[in-house]
């Protein structure tokens, strides 16, 4: 089973690595971009047992943090 | 007087830290592996030192607040132990909870490394009793990662007690505020993203750094 973890920041914090990704992508000629932000994804391969809960409190205490960060979880 | 000073996998300043707190106050100071779970007895002075814990995978500091030692260090800290968290010691106490906000990216995304000015904002703890309040000093800095960040309210509320140790005397790394070292509500944890074992005489360029640990000294003698 695997869930995949998307951890992106927070609405309001300023993000200098999606900024510097925009102009890199208008450096290269791409027009129309409005505004980049930068996130991760996290994918877990695991055992049945483990719930999104668990996940959660992975996610909670390790994955993000949470004063700049929140996640979502897909499980398939 | 005991100090401790921790070890992580990528830690770099942690022999810098161990000779200025031995030079300076004198104390026994022993190196502790990460992996340690627990700390020497009768510590007076915990020292989380700057590099790069884990080569900053996840985040800056993630990976080292959640090794082992760090939970004695945590109750440590509870108990009123002094904490100095130090460049990547500050990212480290940030992510463990000890200290509030995060330390993010550079606003200008480069790694800076240069000695900056700073302000002495509250010289009555007990790390900044070797300082006057107000004061400017000069201390080196040398990061991909702090830029200091917390809400408004956070900011407010540390403001407000106090805590903001140190301020950037000019733009730095895009922290709010210029914040540049953060104490806890109870005054014994601070961090901080200068160096100040990196300015402790006059080879180095300044001694500045070393009134941290001189009143520091005094303070908990």
């Amino acid at each position: 089973m695997k869930s995949r973890i998307f951890v992106t920041l927070k609405d309001g914090v300023l993000d200098p690595q999606g900024r510097a990704i925009h102009h890199a992508i208008e450096g290269l000629g791409f027009s129309g971009i409005n505004d980049v932000r930068a996130g991760r994804l996290i994918e877990l391969d695991h055992d049945e047992s483990v719930t999104k809960a668990d996940v959660e409190a992975m996610c909670r205490t390790l994955l993000a943090n949470m004063v700049i960060e929140n996640f979502e979880i897909e499980q398939s | 007087m005991r100090a401790a000073v921790i070890q992580f996998p990528g830690s770099n300043c942690d022999r810098d830290m161990a000779v200025a707190i031995r030079q300076i106050t004198g104390a026994q100071t022993d190196v502790i592996w990460h992996r340690d779970s627990a700390l020497p007895p009768r510590l007076d002075l915990i020292a989380i030192p700057g590099g790069f814990s884990y080569g900053d995978y996840l985040r800056s500091g993630a990976m080292a607040a959640r090794s082992p030692i760090m939970q004695a260090v945590i109750a440590a800290a509870a108990r009123g132990v002094p904490v100095l968290g130090v460049c990547n010691g500050f990212q480290i106490l940030t992510e463990a909870g000890l200290l509030p906000g995060a330390l993010m990216r550079n606003g200008g995304i480069r790694f800076v490394c240069r000695t900056v000015s700073l302000m002495v904002e509250n010289s009555q703890s007990i790390f900044t009793s070797g300082y006057d309040q107000g004061e400017k000093i000069s201390i080196p800095v040398a990061h991909h990662d702090g830029n200091y960040f917390a809400d408004a309210a956070t900011l407010d509320q540390i403001e407000g007690k106090g805590r903001v140790a140190f301020r950037y005397n000019e733009p730095v790394n895009g922290s709010a505020r210029n914040i540049a070292g953060v104490l806890n509500d109870a005054g014994n944890v601070l961090g901080m993203m200068p160096h100040p074992e990196r300015m402790i005489e006059s080879i180095h360029g300044g001694s500045d750094g070393r009134r941290l640990f001189e009143g520091l000294i005094r303070q908990i003698a």
